[in-house]
């Protein structure tokens, strides 16, 4: 049986030589976290079943950063690798795959010409593909909205693009099935609303995406402790949970996270 | 001795080249079917499809063919193992390597397909190039398709994805996985270890 995985996320700021990783607080209020390849390799001889990277403040001279941020990852870490933030072209996917990513995330290039999707996917295959949804609930109900029950009350969820920064007015829900069928091979699934906020993940967006599409989906957004991981996989089909500030900030290592899942009965990698 | 890596222009070659590096091995990219003459070993990687994975792969078969009759060391993964089987459903017009009699089927449509994550093996039989390896490590799956050999003492361990898949065969100086080690953490690099030291005995 398949293992649920853990992924810690390193949002790279790739303005400084070499990177730096960062966390903010619901997309805003910047934390120094470490040395992108650096925390790589910590996560990577702690346990981790895949490293994401996203570049939060892409534009094309630091694409070069992140390239050789991930050639010099991929020299001495052998788990996948997933790098994301501004590819927004096969040719930019392309430079990423050939320093030794094995899948890319796509957002706001994917919001703008979803045909991207089938361009990657075609070239890489669906499991290159990696399409990062951030939603925000919506309490205003709408007309052919997907509509789902929360404990706050009914809510529709609205995709955001430019790191959070703007808003599209496009159904979360409904973007996930079409990036699907368009040839995403995995959902990576942000919280607006939970994420930096430490209060869990959000379990009803969770359930409604992965009821949703036949892919994995990667829980994220809002993770402080075990307990959420925990939760989120008791009660949700998500294959897989994203964190950046419980590992960054040396709350908890990647280990004892899945010692604790897997003392719960999670099926995790040890 | 050098590890020779296939490159026929099917996908992304560095993470087996510095996993091979990684573990000690000598690993060089080749991409012209002469240059496997003497090597010490070769690895067949591979992502795609079957039928175009063939297509690319034909003009190496000659030069595959006379290794695996000098005893070479030879590692296929993921696709490379597939391409190993006489046919696949993926492709049903194109021919494989045919060194494993069999066919290549799709993954039941009960599970998650492809079959995405770290899985566990079920070890069926002991070889030399699974030493350190025991029932229930993980290693890291993406495929759609698996391999079904005719003779099933060619499984050396199977994983559970709906059914049981085949993960590693092996026959004489051939061992293919369907896992790909290079992304599979130690215990990964520990069977590309055991490559390059069957490569050095």
């Amino acid at each position: 049986m398949l293992a649920r995985r853990i992924i810690p996320c390193l949002d790279c700021d790739m303005g400084v030589p070499g990177g730096r990783v960062v966390k903010g607080i619901e997309f805003q209020q910047i934390r120094y976290a470490g040395v992108p390849w650096e925390l790589a390799g910590q996560y990577y001889e702690d346990g981790a079943d895949e490293i994401v990277f996203l570049d939060i403040t892409a534009s094309h001279e630091r694409r070069e950063t992140m390239t050789s941020v991930i050639k010099k990852t991929s020299r001495s870490v052998f788990v996948p690798l997933a790098v994301g933030g501004g590819i927004n072209s096969v040719e930019q996917a392309r430079e990423v795959f050939n320093a030794g990513a094995d899948k890319i995330t796509l957002n706001t290039s994917a919001l703008k010409r979803p045909e991207l999707i089938s361009e990657i996917s075609d070239r890489y295959g669906n499991q290159a593909v990696v399409l990062a949804i951030d939603a925000k609930r919506r309490y205003t109900l709408e007309e052919g909205r997907h509509i789902v029950q929360t404990e706050q009350g009914a809510c529709w969820f609205e995709c955001s693009f430019y790191g959070g920064r703007q808003f599209t007015g496009i159904d979360a829900i409904a973007w996930a099935s079409r990036a699907v069928s368009l040839g995403a091979g995995e959902i990576l699934l942000t919280s607006m609303d939970r994420d930096g906020t430490y209060d869990g993940f959000d379990i009803p967006l969770t359930n409604a995406v992965a009821k949703r599409v036949n892919v994995p989906v990667i829980a994220s957004g809002g993770c402080a402790s075990p307990d959420h991981m925990l939760e989120v996989f008791k009660k949700t089909d998500a294959s897989a949970a994203l964190a950046a500030s419980i590992f960054h900030f040396g709350e908890w290592s990647v280990r004892n996270v899945k010692t604790y899942l897997k003392e719960r009965g999670v099926n995790v990698r040890i | 001795m050098t590890i020779a890596i296939v490159d026929y222009g099917m996908g992304n070659l560095f993470s087996i080249y510095n996993a091979l590096d990684y573990v000690g091995g000598s690993p060089k990219i080749i991409s012209e079917p002469d240059e496997l003459a003497g090597v010490g070993g070769i690895v067949v990687p591979g992502v795609g499809a079957f039928g175009q994975c063939m297509d690319r792969l034909c003009r190496f078969e000659g030069a595959l063919n006379s290794a695996r009759e000098c005893g070479t060391p030879i590692f296929a993964i993921c696709i490379g193992l597939q391409v190993l089987f006489e046919e696949s459903e993926e492709s049903p017009t194109a021919r494989g390597l045919g060194w494993i009699k069999g066919r290549v089927v799709k993954l039941p449509l009960s599970v998650m397909i492809p079959q995405m994550g770290w899985n566990s093996l079920s070890i069926k039989r002991p070889v030399e190039m699974l030493q350190g390896i025991e029932d229930g490590d993980m290693f890291y799956f993406v495929h759609s398709y698996y391999g079904q050999p005719e003779d099933k003492s060619r499984i050396v361990a199977t994983t559970e994805h709906g059914v049981a898949v085949t993960a590693a065969i092996a026959r004489d100086n051939l061992f293919a996985t369907q896992f790909h080690p290079e992304k599979s953490g130690a215990k990964g690099l520990r069977i590309l270890e055991n490559f390059v030291r069957a490569i050095r005995c």
